[in-house]
């Protein structure tokens, strides 16, 4: 098994002397290549901070954060972005689809971003909207199209480029049930296909598509379901 | 009592005989809901006895096959339009367990509730991959029934959650000794036998 994430010890403080607000607390997480994640908690437990350190949004205040065995730490701004561009995906309970591109415009941008030419980057975004189901609305604007299949097109945003590792903020966040598991059922299937996943939810029904799932309070990791023996197998 | 009537809504699309209701009540409910085939005929014999049932043919393999009577039709009817009865609380040990924790008020309830949480979330879990193996065969009694499962395990994360929430904002602490005493019940509870 590979380690695609790599959290250890990672503490986050806001402000300082009595104000100071601890979010993270000595938190430990290690995401296995194939293996989704699901990490719970109350409001202000320290998930959405959590995603934001692992995907280098963000630095934690103490700790070691590793990416494809890249040390975060080590990086610069300029490291930083590349590594956040080439090997994490990121998907939004906003979706931030640009309104005057198409499906598949909106998906090959962070390529064309990251300097793939033009017809190398629109090949991988319509590959990206065959995994998700979206190859025939590739050519459809963002209000043409359902929440779910916005949805659907953010996720293949997040996948362009073959990135190892997503990380999903509350993606079922305004769907419906049916459309939040067809959702959960995608990452599900990426997964499956090698990807490493972090789901921040607070829905134990989309948890449940997890091999693991995580739970904080204030800051810390207070339980977690049984590790899996094996990754691969538990789905299929 | 539901298995008569999952025995007559069978019987109302075709005559069929002993082995093969039992066959497919199963296949609808899985392992949630054994049935022997002693039930089945029981069950059967009960039906006839009502009047809801009457023998049919015995087939080539000798097996006596039965059909639904017009009264069995008119039960059946009848059944589907009434609403199940689901008043008052359930008797359940998980209820028992964290009102005795949280009476004892020395954090065993925190403990409590994060072993069962993380229990249920492992069944949810499992409950999830039989519902997505129902999805891939299209198998939509099989996923009725997953869905009432992870229903089931989602309400009670989501009120073991609230509990907790509950508990923190009342004082509770995990070393003991809340703030605030807790607001004794000013009336009966509404009670229900379990099933």
């Amino acid at each position: 098994m590979t380690a695609v994430l790599e959290i250890e010890q990672v503490a986050r403080t806001y402000g300082s002397g009595h104000t100071q607000v601890t979010a993270l607390d000595g938190v430990s997480l290690t995401v296995q290549a194939g293996e989704l994640v699901a990490v719970m908690g109350p409001s202000g437990a320290g998930k959405s901070t959590l995603l934001h350190v692992a995907g280098g949004l963000d630095r934690p205040t103490s700790g070691t954060i590793r990416v494809t065995e890249t040390d975060l730490g080590r990086l610069g701004r300029a490291g930083l972005a590349a590594l956040r561009r080439r090997r994490v995906g990121y998907v939004f309970q906003e979706l931030n689809l640009i309104a005057a591109l198409t499906a598949a415009e909106n998906v090959a941008l962070p390529r064309e971003l990251d300097g793939v030419r033009a017809r190398t980057a629109r090949t991988e975004a319509l590959a990206a909207l065959e995994l998700v189901g979206m190859a025939e609305l590739a050519g459809t604007f963002p209000d043409q199209l359902s929440g779910g299949e916005q949805q659907r097109v953010a996720i293949a945003r997040a996948l362009v480029g073959q990135r190892p590792l997503l990380l999903a903020d509350e993606p079922t966040g305004a769907l419906d049930t049916l459309a939040g598991e067809a959702i959960l059922g995608l990452l599900r299937a990426r997964c499956d296909a090698g990807v490493a996943a972090v789901l921040v939810t607070h829905e134990p029904r989309y948890a449940g598509y997890a091999d693991r799932i995580v739970f904080l309070t204030d800051g810390r990791v207070v339980d977690q379901t049984a590790h899996p023996t094996t990754v691969a197998g538990r789905w299929s | 009592m539901s298995i008569r009537y999952a025995l007559l809504s069978l019987l109302d699309q075709q005559p069929h005989h002993g082995y093969q209701l039992k066959t497919a009540v199963e296949g609808w409910l899985g392992q949630s809901w054994p049935l022997n085939i002693g039930q089945v005929y029981t069950t059967l014999a009960r039906l006839e006895r009502d009047g809801l049932v009457a023998l049919g043919e015995v087939d080539a393999q000798g097996r006596q096959t039965y059909q639904i009577t017009p009264a069995g039709r008119a039960a059946l009817a009848d059944w589907f339009a009434t609403p199940v009865p689901r008043d008052g609380l359930v008797r359940d040990e998980l209820l028992v367990k964290l009102v005795a924790a949280v009476a004892a008020r020395d954090g065993t309830a925190f403990e409590v509730i994060r072993g069962q949480r993380t229990a249920t979330l492992e069944l949810l879990q499992q409950h999830t991959r039989h519902k997505a193996q129902a999805e891939r065969r299209g198998d939509l009694p099989r996923l009725v029934v997953a869905d009432l499962l992870i229903a089931q395990a989602e309400a009670e994360v989501a009120w073991l959650e609230l509990c907790e929430a509950r508990l923190r904002t009342a004082g509770h602490d995990r070393r003991g000794g809340g703030a605030a005493p807790l607001a004794q019940p000013s009336g009966p509870m509404p009670q229900r036998e379990g099933p």
